[in-house]
């Protein structure tokens, strides 16, 4: 019995000495494999008294359990120090830079008629094209514009030469001619906006000879004014993001409107910074008025029946005024310093339930 | 059109005051461009008086004036050659800023001598060019008044932008009219009373127009005054002249300048010693030569409507008048042309020759044809009044256009058009006070526009007028319905795709550009266009004088502008139109893109890579994905543009007709043309040429099919000759075990020497897909063993040993 103490011991103490997985694995095998210590000793069970192994049976079998329970516990806290050193060994430099990825952008011009969209879309409008390169009856004569209007000059118009039956096709000098392509092919009620690229023969610090307009026709059998008035009153405080906004309609005159008014934003500038919707300057922002009767009949629409309001503005204007960029003729340059400053990410995906920038 | 806070008043009498008439003019629709008040500008400065001029002790040019301000006395520097003791003259005190140059006066030394302030000249008060010296003001004078007030500078001058259809305001007394309608003041008349004539008018005149549709000058009138006295007007008319920046010039002239901007109405004064035989309105004749007031020579087109006499051409009427004819200080007998004219051929005639003179500014807008005998009414009064002399009787040759047709009227449709509740009577009471005749009591009202209103012609016309007098702030913001409680998409599937490739190509790294949509007829003609029915007649230059093919050059130059600059690793790309021909349906949207340099800087984990044909077709790819084209359905073919690399590009197709893009490295000769370095990878995705997606019933995706069973996988390594492309291995892979195959993937290539030249080795794994049951390894040799046929029996190729 105390000899079986004594080796007991002896092997727990081999136990306890082993430094390694493998040096246990040894002191196992030592006890408990097929030639073991211990295994042995078992083997001598057989032979023995009724009596004896009355005795030895379990005190053999306490100390198997007793060092099987010391191999297990050695084994944990030598993985878990060999799993220490290896993680210690495998450390890195995590402030190293991850691999880049390159940024890509939208054009302020994208990311502000998709916004334009986003407003008029709720308001139930939907989007409507129509070509650049225009007929002389799509620009100018459907929408009132009589053959001596200053607008037709050359100085004013972008004009492709004659051709053989006299026709003298155009670049559209507005987004108006999609006001009667539309009215051609659809029936009232009417809510469409039109962006798209227009063209004029100017070039200056604020005139490049391409631009971006953005038309808005609403015809139906009650449609005024004041509902001009509203829809492009909320058009703005959705736009600019703002409370509330101050808004001055002046009569002016277009020849495709009437009444017709020019549209002025309130607005203040201190420091070189331009804060919409407050403060006492105003800021023109758009043309509008009440489609005119002759434009109604160009588009084969009964003016005595129908009625309604129609709107442009410039896009690069409002992207300009919105994002705080400067000079328009950078919009056309396509430099990258320029597209990374004022250009918005793929997911900058404006809408009125998400929000319209950041 | 500018004219003065006191000028107004002689039309409209009125107590309001220069802001309130300011933001009345712009809320009716005469918009005003600015305000200059010169009293204010000049509130600092007064009258005073040298009392003693010595020479400034260290500059041969400057004195030391004392001048006495009228309260104090002060030291001042000046260098004006007429400064001397009894000068009455115009001080401006320390602190006071001068007008013209904006900049403020600080007490300082000059030259060690002490300056408090100025001695101003008129061009420093910015009242007229003279710099010469000082201001000499009357010696009586008052010390220490304002001098605003002393030189009739004390008016405020008001400019207003006039719209195109309102001839009526480019005259004071029409604005003063619009006014009055809006409640600013009360209108005082405009009636002129008639001058008697002493007797016929010896000069004769005449119209002398054949085959003309519309006369180009219908009425033409005039008269004689003889025995004037020609020189400089009176201080009342110069101060009005120069306070709208009009340069007097002499009564004669002054006049008819006054009375252009007093009642929109043109007048001309010819020197009536300098006629010749009868003054009459023609057409110009070739060849004809005026020699102009302005000083230039005009060559006169037939088209014009001339004035001339037995000696030939006077003037282009209505546009501008012969220096030989015209008034001179030494004019004794004037004659006075009051005519109407065709605007339309005025507006022909002034842009023809370039002339911007104020009369073709009035005639081709439209003046009041009722308004030609007043006008010339009015000239002779003023005329006799400050040049004496004695006016003749009244010539006239035409007759006025008739007057404007009636217009029904229904007040109601004010309110229906403007949502503004403007009473039946409000609005005969606007219309009334604009100078329209209105019979209230007809239904419809009958309405006749006045004469100097050629823009009214119908009830809208009317409801404008109303709307505007009664002011737009009185519009009310009404929210347009909802049409329905959720509201529907505002986009269509089109206008959509072009949205999700933006997005799609800029989170893919690349940066959007928007480009011009002309460029040089050269680098047109370098990507298939530059014809003649895209050119402009009126380009801004030549640059930019052709509409553009592709969007590719414009991308390219974007490309080479940033390169330039220093800007590495450019991917650029462009969502937008192309033109291949004048007609709306060859217009179509694309999308293209530019790669150039790295794919990426350079890093710690991997080397740089330069970007190949590859990134592009990667970009082409994820681009049809995105817009739902079926990839096994495309194929490739290498026919790309020529300004393709005719190696290294291919054209993406569906089906034989339909190419949906091209891509690829952009032919070395093009880079060259366009001094840019290479390589450059570009692609031109047609998105217009993508079919539309097949109308599907619901949005159900269907059940997912997969299977339990473990796919197998097995590699093969061909040999091939080289010109064998992968597509057709993988496509002869995929066909060799029907049913079976689920994909075919390329993973190698290999060219040299282990292999020999000329041949290349291809590696595809091939995943096998049972449908039913595993696969036995007798299947799968099969199986193995088709595929490996299939692709012999297509490109030679034999497992590579």
């Amino acid at each position: 019995m105390s000899d079986i103490e004594a080796r007991t011991r002896e092997m727990l103490l081999a136990v306890a000495d082993a430094s390694d997985i493998a040096a246990l694995e040894t002191v196992r095998i030592s006890v408990l494999g097929k030639k073991g210590v211990l295994t042995e000793l078992m083997k001598g069970l057989g032979a023995m008294s009724a009596e004896e192994r009355k005795v030895m049976g379990p005190a053999l079998n306490g100390a198997k359990d007793q060092v099987s329970a010391a191999i297990a516990t050695r084994a944990q806290a030598l993985n878990a120090a060999a799993l220490d050193a290896r993680l210690a060994q495998e450390r890195i430099d995590v402030t190293l830079p991850p691999r880049p990825e390159i940024r890509g952008a939208l054009h302020p011009v994208s990311q502000v008629i998709d916004e334009v969209i986003a407003i008029f879309g709720d308001m139930g409008f939907s989007v409507a094209e129509g070509p650049d390169i225009e007929s002389d009856f799509y620009n100018f004569t459907a929408l009132n514009i009589p053959p001596e209007h200053p607008a037709r000059q050359m100085h004013d118009t972008f004009y492709f030469n004659e051709k053989p039956g006299g026709e003298r096709l155009l670049l559209r000098t507005h987004t108006s001619p999609v006001q009667i392509r539309t009215m051609e092919t659809s029936k009232p009620p009417l809510r469409i906006i039109a962006p798209g690229r227009t063209y004029r023969c100017d070039s200056d610090m604020t005139h490049t000879p391409m631009f971006h307009q953005v038309e808005g026709l609403v015809i139906d059998e009650t449609a005024h004014m004041g509902h001009l008035k509203g829809c492009l009153t909320e058009f703005c405080k959705a736009f600019f993001e703002v409370d509330d906004v101050r808004m001055r309609f002046r009569p002016s005159h277009f020849p495709f409107t009437e009444p017709s008014a020019e549209v002025d934003i309130g607005c203040r500038r201190s420091g070189g910074e331009l804060r919409i919707g407050e403060g006492d300057d105003w800021l023109e922002i758009l043309g509008c008025g009440m489609v005119h009767p002759k434009v109604l009949r160009h588009g084969g629409i009964d003016p005595e029946k129908y009625q309604g309001f129609a709107f442009g503005m410039g896009i690069d204007r409002l992207a300009m005024l919105k994002y705080g960029i400067p000079d328009l003729r950078d919009f056309f340059e396509a430099d990258l310093r320029w597209l990374r400053h004022y250009g918005f990410a793929a997911l900058d995906i404006p809408s009125l339930a998400g929000g319209l920038s950041r | 059109m500018k004219f003065t806070l006191s000028w107004l008043r002689e039309h409209l009498e009125t107590n309001a005051g220069i802001n309130e008439i300011a933001e009345k003019l712009t809320a009716i629709g005469l918009e005003v461009e600015s305000v200059q008040d010169r009293g204010a500008a000049l509130a600092a400065f007064t009258v005073a008086k040298v009392i003693s001029a010595e020479q400034h002790p260290n500059a041969d040019r400057l004195k030391l004036c004392i001048v006495d301000t009228g309260r104090e006395q002060l030291q001042v520097v000046c260098g004006a050659p007429n400064a001397r003791v009894g000068l009455v003259g115009v001080f401006a005190p320390a602190g006071a800023t001068i007008p013209a140059s904006g900049m403020v006066l600080k007490a300082s030394k000059i030259r060690g001598a002490d300056s408090n302030g100025m001695l101003c000249s008129a061009s420093e008060l910015g009242v007229s060019d003279d710099h010469e010296g000082i201001i000499e003001l009357p010696a009586d004078t008052p010390l220490g008044a304002p001098v605003a007030q002393v030189m009739g500078l004390d008016d405020p001058m008001i400019d207003v932008s006039i719209t195109p259809n309102r001839p009526d305001c480019l005259g004071v007394h029409g604005i003063a009219r619009d006014l009055a309608a809006a409640g600013a003041g009360m209108l005082k008349s405009g009636a002129v009373e008639a001058v008697q004539g002493y007797g016929p008018c010896t000069v004769d005149i005449g119209l002398r127009f054949e085959d003309v549709g519309l006369p180009a000058c219908p009425m033409f009138a005039g008269r004689l005054v003889t025995g004037v006295k020609n020189g400089p007007s009176p201080d009342w008319l110069r101060q009005r002249l120069e306070a709208i920046g009009l340069r007097p010039i002499s009564a004669l002239v002054d006049i008819t300048n006054y009375i252009s901007y007093d009642r929109g109405r043109p007048l001309h004064v010819y020197d009536a010693d300098k006629l010749r035989g009868k003054i009459h309105a023609r057409l110009g004749r070739a060849g004809e030569q005026l020699h102009a007031l302005d000083g230039n020579s005009y060559s006169v087109d037939p088209a014009d409507c001339v004035i001339a006499d037995d000696n030939g051409v006077l003037g282009l009427g209505g546009v501008i008048g012969g220096a030989p004819s015209g008034c001179s200080d030494a004019t004794v007998n004037v004659f006075i042309e009051s005519a109407y004219f065709d605007p339309l051929r005025i507006a022909a005639t002034g842009r023809r020759h370039g002339v911007d003179s104020d009369a073709r500014y009035r005639f081709e807008r439209g003046v009041d044809p009722q308004f030609v005998l007043p006008g010339l009414e009015l000239a002779a009064r003023m005329i006799l009044e400050l040049c004496g002399g004695a006016a003749s009787n009244v010539r006239v040759a035409g007759a006025a256009p008739a007057l404007p047709e009636v217009i029904e009227f229904r007040p109601e449709r004010v309110r229906a058009l403007t949502g503004m509740d403007v009473a039946d009577a409000e609005c005969v009471r606007i219309l009334d006070a604009l100078g329209f005749y209105v019979d209230a009591d007809a239904r419809p009202m009958e309405v006749r526009a006045p004469s100097w209103r050629p823009d009214v012609h119908g009830e809208t016309d009317l409801v404008e007028e109303i709307a505007r007098i009664n002011g737009f702030d009185k519009l009310p913001a009404t929210p347009l319905p909802r049409l329905q409680p959720v509201t529907g998409v505002a986009v269509n599937i089109s206008q959509n795709r072009v949205r999700w490739t933006k997005r799609l190509l800029a989170g893919r790294g690349m940066m959007e550009a928007v480009t011009w949509s002309f460029l040089s007829t050269k680098m047109a003609e370098l990507f298939g266009g530059g014809g003649a029915e895209l050119t402009l007649t009126n380009p801004i230059s030549t640059e930019l004088s052709v509409m553009r093919p592709s969007l590719l050059p414009n991308l390219l130059a974007a490309a080479k502008r940033n390169m330039d600059r220093g800007q590495a690793d450019i991917s650029l790309f462009e969502v937008g139109p192309q033109y291949a021909g004048d007609a709306p349906q060859d217009q179509s949207t694309g999308a293209s893109g530019v790669r150039c340099a790295q794919t990426q800087p350079r890093h710690w984990t991997h080397a740089e890579r330069a970007v190949d044909v590859f990134d592009v077709k990667a970009d082409v790819w994820a681009v049809l994905e995105q817009l739902g084209v079926a990839q096994d359905k495309l194929r490739i073919t290498a026919d790309a543009p020529n300004w393709y690399h005719p190696g290294r590009s291919g054209v993406i197709r569906l089906g034989p007709k339909n190419a949906l893009a091209a891509f690829g490295e952009v032919h070395p000769a093009i880079l060259e043309a366009i001094d840019m370095r290479g390589p450059v990878m570009a692609f031109e995705i047609v998105l217009d040429a993508i079919p539309l997606p097949r109308v599907r019933g619901g949005t159900s995706r269907g059940p997912l099919q997969s299977s339990d069973l473990q796919p197998v996988k097995r590699d093969f390594a061909f040999i091939v000759d080289s010109a064998v492309s992968a597509g057709q291995l993988l496509s002869a892979a995929a066909s060799g075990a029907a049913g079976l195959i689920a994909d075919v993937s390329l993973f190698d290539l290999y060219e040299g020497e282990r292999i020999g030249a000329g041949r290349k080795s291809l590696a595809i794994s091939v995943t096998l897909q049972p449908r039913e049951k595993t696969l036995t390894d007798r299947e799968i040799d099969t199986a193995a063993e088709a595929i490996i046929a299939a692709v012999k029996k297509a490109t030679g190729g034999e497992l590579r040993g």
